[in-house]
């Protein structure tokens, strides 16, 4: 780790102030951050943590949307949501261990985007919008490839409104080692109809599967999907998996989430 | 008799004490006064020609006290194997001097080329990203058949990359080709056995000291055998004579072998502290563990299993690569051989046996022994070519196997790979086997499992693994340049209660637990009254440490012997004090009495009276109550076992989950039922990781693809079921005193070849005409084989 300062901002204005300095990087629960600057893989000159900003903390329902503060954790979206948006809460219980969910939080995972994690497909998959200290961005116009999205420098994600589907369900097939997602297919089911969101698949992280929504919408049954194909191209090549077993996963992970689906 | 902490009692570990409450004490909790830190600059190439290293800008930097590079040792020695091997044609085996630091050329990514010394770390950190250095890159040699065709050298000057080519037996090979190309039948598998970081949870520590005022050195280290490092920086490396260094290991945090090595690390901080006369320290981060610490396995084999027309097995021949890395480590020579070529007639009457190994460098990081070291690999290759043969010729693995087990009243039995296999009863542990595990259950177990849309498979192995390495005389015929006794020195303090030296390491094993029962059981006292001091030259005797479950048969042993001489000392005093002859003074149960008298004193009084030796035979017996003992055994040990698993197959994702594992194990003597429990527990789980989950890969340039935990994986709990551990079926080693085996490498020998039998198993019985899949079995790995199999 190379010498940085922090700052520890308590309002918004504060902490967009301080991320104005030349480099300067926000500081969610630090679950990336924190290993890369160990690593000596980043070097910022200050870090500026959001999590003391009371504004950015709570979860508030109006009946159809969930508004989750950009600072809450994975373990406080499982533990409240349970009710509300049951597969959000299972995906987010699922994310890392239990050290990862009391520090890990969903701005923090949404800003950078890694195309393996799970929160990029349910903010996807539901059609969410992420919040800003300037504007309110779509899901489809945030999420841009991998590891990028629609952020400008030294904007904070301040909360994510997160619509609530009559039926979701996530399906994670996990990456034996990160135990990120290898394939995450989340599924949701609207009235207006079906979105599934991959994860973990493709080098333009995460994506929907405009295919499988439009056979799903026409009938949400697993039985609507058996005659689709997925392509393998540009699906990540590593270790874990082939482009081939990542595209015939994506397929089995979405027929068992609509099975699983409630 | 104490019978709730003797010889046979699940008795608590008492080390866990401190271990679970966060009082261990590890080589970086060690704070000295003014201890400056060592900081390694690594190699990011695996082939390369160091052009210059200028170390102009980064000694000026701020808390930079000295910078070594591999100039500064090339006049010292290097760090030697510690095994001779000749190859099949006389010449001996070829051995590149490992110096401290590289000189000249990097040979593996991380190897370390230079290493500055600065008041802290992070200064350390930031001056080795100062060092202008210019290496030039070459073309890597990875792949051990590339290695062996090819004229790109690890080591240009041995004009080679073969070590050696030895083959065991060698006066069998004709036998043996012949037997083969007779036979009814044959059964040929090519197999690798995947390569494994080691992954203590404790990294490496290395803590350098001098003393100018004395010459005294001391080095504090993670290492599983404290004397054998002194002795090799003594005699090798730095030429210290051991009488001016103490090599001491305090608590150890899990070492599977990798801790067994000397590393260059450790010549260094004390080279860097009788330089700048200040205690020296250097931590390894969990990313210099990976690239730097040796690892395991990785062999590539191709084995052949005669059999006749009845079943009975003819001849094993195996032609097999090991990949050494890029430096001989100091095992590294004797675990693909004597290790396991030895082990390759397995439970069985065959009587031929033929073994060509031929041992590899590449630039990748050392291989050297790790948990079970050359047995599992002999175990991986007979099990699943034997399971692979019933296959072929439609017999039943268990019972191909039995047909062909040596038999209790066989022994002693002379393998056919040399091995004297001293006592054994492998159908019996089969027997057990298939009662515990419920094998007749199987069949509905398997019907559950296909109603769920899963492929269910049994998988069966049998092992016979040598332990309590081993006799001096006959190793060193065989090439070692150590002898492997164990010593204690059990030393009876005047109040009555105990301290016991031994050679032994422990770093997970529970040692401290287990000798006093020892001590405990033979003199009647109770074991909160001995302790284990372990780990400090300076305080025990020369051991030769822990690995090759050896701590119990040789170290324990040693104790017995030691214990023995107090007994018959003590008996002496106690006469005195009684007025009898020794000859009439029985001693048990902790009280020394005269036969057909109530005449008795305490072994508490005896203790007192031999350190207060007021009303003594001073011209008859000398004062004190302290014995040593050098146990050197007469034979290895043999532990068997017979272990069983099922794995559930997803047919959709290749995803193998492994449902039930049983272990049966012969591991004589159990002196704490629950510490062995724990250790099998243990190897089960590294197994069922290799066999499942653990990769390690370079890519063609020599790059760890593998380097961290995101893409290397360890077993975690949600991956291992629980297991049926069962060690009633036991035979006694007949030729140590406790009559014990040892059990600490068993579960890793025994479940690998256990696990990948059940996967193929779950593949026939989906359709599947699929014979092999090589380890680490993910499900990415699994999905493609059930896909080219369609």
């Amino acid at each position: 780790m190379y010498a940085f300062d922090i700052e520890r901002p308590t309002s918004v204005a504060d902490a967009v102030a301080a991320l104005k300095d030349q480099d300067a990087q926000a500081l969610g629960g630090g679950q990336t951050l924190i290993p890369t600057l160990k690593q000596r893989l980043a070097a910022p000159s200050k870090l500026v943590s959001l999590t003391n900003i009371a504004d950015l903390q709570g979860i508030a329902n109006d009946g159809d949307t969930l508004r989750i503060g950009g600072a809450v954790t994975h373990a406080t979206v499982a533990a409240e949501v349970r009710l509300t948006y049951p597969a959000l809460a299972d995906l987010a219980s699922h994310i890392g261990d239990p050290a990862v969910r009391n520090r890990g939080t969903i701005s923090g995972s949404l800003a950078n985007n890694d195309p393996s994690a799970c929160y990029p497909a349910v903010a996807l998959a539901s059609g969410a919008t992420i919040i800003t200290n300037t504007r309110a961005i779509a899901a489809d116009d945030y999420f841009q490839g991998m590891f990028t999205t629609a952020l400008d420098d030294g904007e904070i994600v301040t909360a994510v409104s997160m619509p609530i589907p009559e039926k979701a369900n996530y399906q994670k097939f996990v990456q034996p080692a990160s135990r990120f997602a290898l394939v995450g297919v989340f599924v949701a089911k609207f009235a207006g109809g079906v979105r599934v969101a991959v994860t973990g698949a493709s080098n333009e992280g995460v994506h929907r599967w405009a295919e499988a929504e439009a056979a799903l919408t026409a009938d949400f049954s697993a039985v609507a999907i058996a005659g689709l194909t997925v392509s393998a191209d540009n699906l990540i090549a590593d270790l874990h998996g082939s482009p081939e077993y990542r595209a015939h996963l994506v397929k089995v992970m979405t027929g068992r989430a609509v099975a699983a689906a409630s | 008799m104490p019978k709730d902490d003797g010889i046979g009692a699940a008795t608590v570990r008492r080390e866990d004490v401190r271990f679970l409450t966060g009082r261990g004490r590890y080589s970086d909790d060690i704070k000295a006064y003014g201890e400056c830190a060592a900081v390694f600059a690594r190699s990011n190439v695996a082939n390369g020609t160091i052009k210059s290293i200028n170390t102009d800008v980064a000694a000026t930097m701020p808390g930079v006290l000295a910078i070594f590079t591999g100039e500064d040792f090339v006049e010292v020695g290097g760090n030697p194997a510690g095994w001779l091997i000749n190859s099949r044609d006389g010449e001996p085996m070829k051995e590149p001097k490992r110096p401290v630091l590289a000189h000249g050329k990097v040979r593996h990514v991380g190897d370390a080329y230079a290493a500055v010394i600065a008041e802290t770390a992070a200064q350390g950190r930031d001056a080795v990203e100062a060092l202008e250095v210019e290496i030039e890159e070459h073309a890597a040699v990875i792949n051990m058949k590339d290695a062996l065709a090819g004229t790109n050298y690890v080591h240009d000057e041995i004009g080679t990359n073969q070590c050696f080519d030895w083959g065991w037996i060698e006066d069998n090979r004709a036998a043996t080709d012949a037997a083969i190309k007779g036979a009814h039948h044959v059964t040929t598998l090519e197999l690798v056995n995947n390569r494994l970081v080691p992954n203590a949870i404790e990294p490496r520590c290395s803590i350098g000291d001098y003393n100018p005022g004395t010459g005294d050195y001391t080095l504090q280290t993670t290492s599983q055998n404290p004397h054998m490092t002194r002795l090799l920086i003594s005699a090798f490396v730095l030429g210290i004579p051991e009488n001016k260094l103490t090599v001491i290991a305090p608590d150890v945090g899990g070492g599977f072998g990798s801790k067994i090595y000397h590393y260059g690390e450790e010549a260094l901080v004390l080279a860097a502290a009788k330089k700048l006369g200040r205690t020296v320290k250097w931590t390894s981060d969990r990313s210099e563990a990976f690239l730097t610490d040796a690892h395991g396995r990785d062999h590539v084999t191709k084995i052949e299993l005669a059999l006749d027309d009845k079943g009975n097995f003819l001849a094993f021949r195996t032609e097999t690569l090991a990949n050494v890395g890029a430096y001989l480590s100091n095992f590294s020579t004797v675990t693909p051989t004597f290790l396991h070529g030895t082990l390759m007639a397995g439970n069985y009457t065959v009587p031929l046996v033929y073994v060509n190994m031929k041992t590899v460098f590449t630039n990748t990081a050392p291989v050297d022994a790790y948990r079970g070291a050359g047995r599992p690999e002999a175990t991986f290759s007979l099990e699943r070519v034997i399971d692979m043969a019933a296959r072929e010729i439609g017999r039943d693995p268990i019972e191909l196997r039995r047909q062909n087990f040596i038999k209790p009243d066989q022994y002693p039995f002379a393998s056919a790979a040399g091995l004297e296999y001293d006592s054994g009863n492998y159908d019996a542990l089969m027997d057990q086997m298939e009662k515990v595990s419920d094998k007749t259950g199987f069949a509905a177990r398997r019907a559950e499992s296909e109603a769920k849309g899963l492929l269910r498979g049994f998988g069966v192995n049998a092992y016979v693994e040598a332990c309590g390495i081993a006799p001096s005389n006959l190793v060193g015929i065989l090439g070692a340049r150590v002898g492997l006794y164990d010593a204690a020195t059990v030393r009876v303090n005047a109040t009555g209660n105990l301290s016991v030296m031994v050679g032994a390491h422990s770093h997970g094993q529970g040692h401290e637990t287990v000798f006093p029962q020892i001590v405990a059981n033979m003199l009647g006292i109770d074991a909160a009254s001995i302790d284990i001091v372990h780990g400090d030259t300076s305080k025990i005797p020369f051991g030769m440490g822990t690995y090759g479950s050896r701590s119990l048969a040789v170290c324990g042993s040693a104790v017995v012997r030691a214990t023995e001489k107090i007994i018959a000392k003590a008996i002496k005093i106690a006469a005195h004090m009684l007025e009898a002859e020794a000859s009439d003074v029985d001693f048990s149960d902790g009280t020394f009495s005269v036969k057909g008298t109530n005449k008795s004193v305490s072994f508490g009084e005896v203790a007192l009276k031999a350190y207060i030796p007021h009303d003594y035979p001073i011209d008859m017996i000398e004062p004190g109550l302290e014995e040593t003992a050098f146990y050197d055994p007469a034979n290895f040990t043999y532990p068997s076992g017979a272990y069983c698993c099922e794995v559930e197959v997803d047919p959709e994702t290749g995803k193998v989950r492994v449902d039930r594992m049983t272990a049966v194990d012969d591991f004589g003597n159990v002196i704490n039922p629950m510490i062995v429990t724990g250790q099998v527990h243990g190897g089960l789980g590294q197994g069922i990781g290799q066999a499942l989950v653990e990769q390690t890969t370079y890519d063609d340039d020599g790059q760890l693809l593998s380097a961290s935990y995101m893409d290397y994986a360890m077993p975690r709990a949600d991956d291992l079921p629980f297991y049926v551990v069962d060690h009633s079926q036991s035979t006694i080693c007949t030729h140590n005193p406790l009559g014990a085996k040892g059990c600490g490498e068993a579960g890793a020998i025994g479940s690998p070849p256990t696990v990948v039998n059940a996967v193929i198993d779950a593949m026939q019985s989906g359709g599947k005409n699929i014979t092999h899949i090589d380890m680490p079995m993910t499900p990415h790995r699994v999905w493609t084989a059930m896909n080219n199999a369609q």
